[in-house]
């Protein structure tokens, strides 16, 4: 037996939450309201077609293009929806460089606000109160949680994304990737990288 | 409103705990949240701002003590109820009555990637010369509205500059709780942290917000 399928989750079926939303749909589809299969088809598109990947991708393309990249910088939206990447909670888009000197990090303070079509779904610990709570007031404390520790001169820029612009990490290239294309170049990317809590990975780790 | 949502600068709550190779669900009713919540969001009764300002209002001690998932959950529980698609009665027992309101549409399986592929742009033409510049000084209102706003409560009272002047979008102060989409032009605004933090503030910290006109005014 191979120790991979020995994961159990006996949480889930200790889970209150499981019987609630359980019902919930069980009513809103018995009364006509929601499609079972809407929601498998929904699901579907978080958990396998909508990532993090769709982000590295336009990264890598704007670390080899400046043509892109001035676009992205210009006008997000449009530069990410020329890649096929569009829709909920990225209809107005807006990418961010970090630079010499200059860090970016964002954050929804007021819920979880997150460039979904470029990132898919937000991580547990983006949506929840410690990271919330201090993106926007101690980040350095925050980054350090996350292992990563910037120069004292590094300015740290935080977004809080209080309204309907989506915003993306465009994180600087590693050294040693000169020649690398858009494919090799993606495999740096990180999640993280693109919300600010990290760094791309550097090219001896790929 | 000064809801248990609005966290910025608030304390206590512990170390952030990254989980490395984290997957996107981590249990399948998280699954079910997700796509009920999208689906009854899609019958067309309510906007994404009232399902936000739903989730903020409810009780802090419930919204500290439930996840991400669960709030959603129990929010639309909420919205289902107050736009008289179930009744309160049908909630507690799980069975179907009679009657509820019909609606407008239903999302259909099939539909499914063209509505997710188009989302909801809620950015909308509005007339009129910007009031803010790039670079002017501007003050955020002492507002504390019992309704719902995107001003959060750190950023209240505070100077910044006008870093970006954007178009209009639609108000959520307005379009949360039925009044229209009133939009407004928005503006990303930068505060340097000492000025949001007080003398302590890491000196190499800047925060912005993205701010509707009516919640600024000349500094």
């Amino acid at each position: 037996m191979s120790g991979a399928n020995h994961e159990h989750h006996h949480d889930n079926e200790l889970d209150p939450m499981d019987a609630r939303v359980r019902a919930l749909e069980t009513l809103l589809a018995r009364k006509g309201l929601v499609d079972p299969a809407a929601i498998d088809a929904i699901v579907d598109t978080y958990e396998k077609k909508v990532g993090p990947r769709n982000g590295a991708r336009v990264v890598a393309r704007a670390w080899t293009q400046t043509a892109f990249a001035d676009w992205l910088r210009r006008d997000a939206t449009a530069a990410i929806a020329s890649l096929g990447y569009t829709g909920r909670q990225g209809e107005h888009m807006r990418a961010v460089f970090n630079g010499d000197g200059v860090h970016n990090l964002v954050v929804c303070t007021l819920c979880s606000c997150y460039p979904w079509s470029v990132l898919g779904l937000p991580p547990v610990w983006y949506k929840s109160p410690p990271y919330r709570s201090r993106a926007v007031m101690d980040p350095r404390g925050v980054l350090a949680e996350f292992g990563l520790e910037l120069p004292a001169d590094t300015t740290i820029r935080v977004w809080d994304s209080t309204a309907e612009l989506r915003y993306l990490v465009v994180p600087q290239r590693p050294a040693g990737t000169e020649g690398w294309d858009e494919e090799r170049l993606a495999e740096l990317v990180t999640r993280d990288s693109m919300i600010g809590t990290a760094l791309a990975k550097q090219a001896e780790a790929a | 409103m000064n809801g248990p949502h609005d966290l910025g600068g608030q304390m206590g709550f512990g170390p952030v705990a990254p989980e490395p190779d984290e997957p996107f669900f981590h249990a399948d009713w998280e699954r079910r949240a997700l796509g009920v919540t999208l689906c009854a969001g899609a019958l067309g009764a309510w906007t994404l701002d009232e399902s936000r300002h739903a989730r903020e209002s409810l009780h802090p001690a419930d919204y500290y003590a439930s996840s991400y998932y669960a709030i959603w959950i129990k929010a639309l529980e909420r919205l289902v109820v107050r736009h008289g698609f179930v009744t309160g009665d049908e909630l507690a027992s799980g069975a179907p009555a009679p009657g509820g309101r019909a609606p407008k549409r239903v999302l259909k399986a099939e539909d499914v990637p063209a509505v997710l592929a188009r989302g909801g742009p809620c950015d909308r033409a509005i007339a009129g010369e910007p009031r803010y510049a790039e670079g002017q000084r501007v003050r955020t209102r002492n507002m504390h509205p019992t309704g719902h706003t995107r001003l959060p409560r750190y950023a209240r009272d505070k100077v910044g500059t006008i870093e970006t002047v954007h178009g209009g979008f639609v108000f959520p102060d307005t379009n949360a709780h039925g009044l229209g989409e009133q939009p407004q032009r928005l503006y990303t605004v930068v505060f340097d942290g000492r000025e949001l933090w007080g003398e302590q503030a890491d000196p190499s910290l800047k925060v912005s917000i993205d701010a509707w006109e009516g919640y600024l005014e000349p500094a």
